[in-house]
């Protein structure tokens, strides 16, 4: 089956099988689409056979490489399973934990039972609990943390559509009037409305999961589920020493899980950041493209840049020429007697428009209102 | 389903062979690596919309124009934005000259009130915007532009006429094409399409062509500039794609530097011309800035050769 020199259809279908194995969304119908088109062109011709592939089995140039891939291993006779090592799997929960998570003054409450802390909380423990740096809870604290933060209302900020919808103020809506106006053999009773639709406004969340922010990124992460669940237009990046897009994800019902696939594809948990680079990459791959055109981009990261700060400046100039609203959310804001003194947040402060803390479930319910309320504003400064 | 699309009529004066489909293209001016060729061949054989995806300038639109020269069919294109409806993508009723027709219709008095209705709604009131002519104009190149930037609302009519090559207007019937038109649709990701839309389609990634591609495609659009010029302005505009900028120039750009240096009467690429030609190929103030600060002497001395 796996011979080219079989049954071409057997062939083509063990092909198709590869393709999948790599990572290519290769669905029934596309596979069928590649035997019409090889009926087409010449079997014999190995780029022929690529191209036929290609056009029918990809959808998308994230699926190129994977393709490519494929068709080298297939036809070098490299069984489906043999491919899959190569993607990430997913690690199991008890491997994914932020490293290193400070409580020095609350060592005593890791003895107590944990099933007590557990019990349902007081409305004054909940809003001490609120209240409490996120990095110095404890083990309990944290899962009633996570049950807040799944049921956190993120309200979409909304943007004026190009579209319309029938209204009772605004301008005159011609079409309308003019099929009433035949309606009525010709005479026109009253002039209809129109008004414009409004649509939710993208938000772009770009979260650090450097070594240094560690204690904030598992809470930062499932504030992003919340906003992902919630809403269709929000994207969610994790950035480290590499970029990597965990949209979907986040699109997970259940938070724990989505965090487990999270684990899984981001290969730089708890590394080192390179902040103006990884924004260099994000505008161009994803943001100057459209994806930060006109959106809300937040960035949750403390400012801690290897490399060189005056590139992390200049890439959010750039960003905010595009963007809506840059956001900055720092954790360690909220610190008493805190200055912005590392050189990554000195550089970018000047080309953030709010710069916030995001340390506590409070601080992130802010956060949640102030993206919802300065999406909907029209100008940069309302 | 996609099983019957290969049933369906084929555009006629389709070449044989993707070697033969490109060698038509070329006729044309459109030079095709065998990729493209494979896939507008594909895209024609099988009745199916070419989906294309590439940097802005590396002829996607072009493609299409050079398809509808070798099929000798009219291109119609729908340049897609944001709001873009019904009423401005597939039909709309002329109302003003139904308005008239009524107003005459009560002028001479007439009694038959049933034909005048089914007068009022006579395909003679119907304006056919660009999805619609494709349909009546057999054969037609329809080009649907940058759907990217039209929204989802667009993309679910869209899918229906890719679908079945068939347009619904509910007080005439259904129009349906009585051969498909070719479908070329062009998209700069500047968001991801919807998965339903590529389903329908032969997804084709367009890639910057090669220093002899690129050399070639200036000869045959540039008759004027000498070959000297046009391996010099090749050869630069690979040198400026290598160089990490905001916006790399696509071929749309190397032909319009080309042009501006042969309408400077340049014969040879010369340093000192192409460094104050650079507005015509780079767009963004900071890649001027960048490519000045790498040295434009260093970067272009290959390109303007010994």
């Amino acid at each position: 089956m796996t011979s080219p020199t079989g049954d071409v259809t057997a062939t083509m279908v063990g092909f198709a099988r590869t393709v999948r194995a790599a990572g290519v969304a290769a669905s029934p119908d596309r596979v069928q689409a590649m035997v019409v088109a090889l009926d087409q062109v010449d079997v014999l011709c190995r780029d022929a056979v690529y191209w036929a592939g290609r056009v029918t089995l990809c959808a998308s140039y994230d699926d190129l490489a994977r393709y490519d891939r494929a068709f080298a291993a297939y036809f070098a006779g490299i069984r489906p399973t043999r491919l899959r090592p190569s993607f990430p799997s997913l690690s199991p929960a008890a491997e994914w934990r932020p490293a290193a998570v400070a409580r020095p003054s609350y060592d005593h409450r890791a003895a107590e039972d944990a099933d007590h802390a557990a019990a349902a909380a007081t409305a004054s423990e909940l809003e001490v609990l609120r209240q409490r740096d996120i990095a110095l809870l404890d083990a309990a604290e944290r899962k009633q943390l996570h049950r807040l933060l799944a049921l956190l209302d993120t309200p979409a900020p909304a943007r004026p559509s190009r579209r319309h919808q029938p209204g009772q103020h605004g301008s005159v809506d011609v079409h309308r009037t003019v099929r009433t106006t035949l309606c009525h053999g010709g005479e026109t009773p009253r002039l209809l409305r129109r008004r414009r639709r409004v649509r939710p406004r993208r938000v772009v969340l770009l979260v650090d999961v450097s070594g240094s922010m560690a204690p904030y990124a598992d809470a930062l992460l499932r504030f992003a589920h919340a906003a992902v669940r919630r809403r269709r237009a929000t994207e969610v990046f994790t950035i480290g020493t590499r970029l990597t897009r965990v949209t979907r994800e986040l699109r997970q019902r259940d938070p724990d899980a989505a965090l487990r696939a999270v684990a899984g594809a981001v290969p730089d948990w708890s590394g080192g950041t390179r902040l103006g680079e990884l924004v260099k990459a994000f505008l161009t791959r994803w943001g100057r493209r459209g994806m930060a055109r006109g959106a809300i981009v937040v960035v949750a990261s403390d400012g801690w840049e290897r490399g060189d700060p005056t590139l992390l400046g200049e890439q959010l100039a750039q960003l905010r020429l595009l963007a809506h609203r840059v956001v900055w959310v720092n954790p360690h804001r909220a610190r008493p007697g805190y200055q912005p003194l590392t050189a990554g947040m000195a550089a970018a402060l000047p080309y953030v428009d709010d710069f916030v803390d995001g340390h506590s479930l409070d601080a992130l319910e802010r956060l949640a209102a102030l993206v919802s309320v300065a999406g909907s504003s029209g100008g940069r400064r309302a | 389903m996609a099983a019957d699309t290969h049933t369906a009529p084929k555009m006629p004066k389709t070449p044989e062979t993707p070697a033969r489909l490109a060698a038509r293209l070329e006729l044309h001016g459109y030079l095709a690596d065998e990729g493209t060729a494979t896939a507008a061949y594909l895209a024609l054989r099988m009745s199916r919309p070419l989906f294309l995806e590439g940097d802005a300038g590396v002829g996607k639109t072009s493609l299409a124009t050079a398809l509808a020269a070798v099929l000798d069919a009219p291109l119609i294109r729908l340049q897609c934005y944001e709001g873009l409806d019904a009423a401005q993508a597939l039909y709309d009723w002329d109302f003003p000259r139904q308005l008239l027709h009524l107003r005459a219709a009560e002028a001479v008095g007439v009694r038959d009130v049933d034909a005048l209705e089914a007068e009022l709604y006579d395909e003679r009131f119907l304006l056919a915007r660009p999805l619609l002519q494709a349909l009546q104009t057999s054969p037609s190149v329809l080009l649907v532009d940058e759907v990217d930037r039209a929204d989802d609302e667009f993309e679910a009519f869209l899918l229906e006429v890719l679908s079945d090559y068939a347009i619904t207007v509910p007080e005439l019937g259904t129009i349906r094409a009585a051969q498909p038109p070719a479908v070329v649709v062009t998209s700069n990701r500047t968001r991801e399409v919807h998965d339903a839309l590529k389903r329908r389609c032969l997804y084709h990634w367009l890639e910057h062509p090669t220093f002899e591609r690129e050399m070639a495609i200036i000869r045959r659009r540039l008759p004027e500039a000498t070959e000297s010029l046009a391996a010099g302005v090749a050869r630069a505009a690979q040198a400026l794609r290598d160089q990490d900028l905001l916006k790399p120039p696509g071929v749309a750009e190397t032909l319009d530097w080309a042009e501006a240096l042969v309408t400077l009467g340049a014969r040879d690429f010369d340093i000192d011309v192409a460094a104050s030609t650079l507005g015509a190929v780079l767009k963004y103030r900071e890649d001027t800035a960048r490519i000045h600060e790498l040295g434009v002497a260093a970067l272009f001395a290959a390109a303007a050769g010994p």
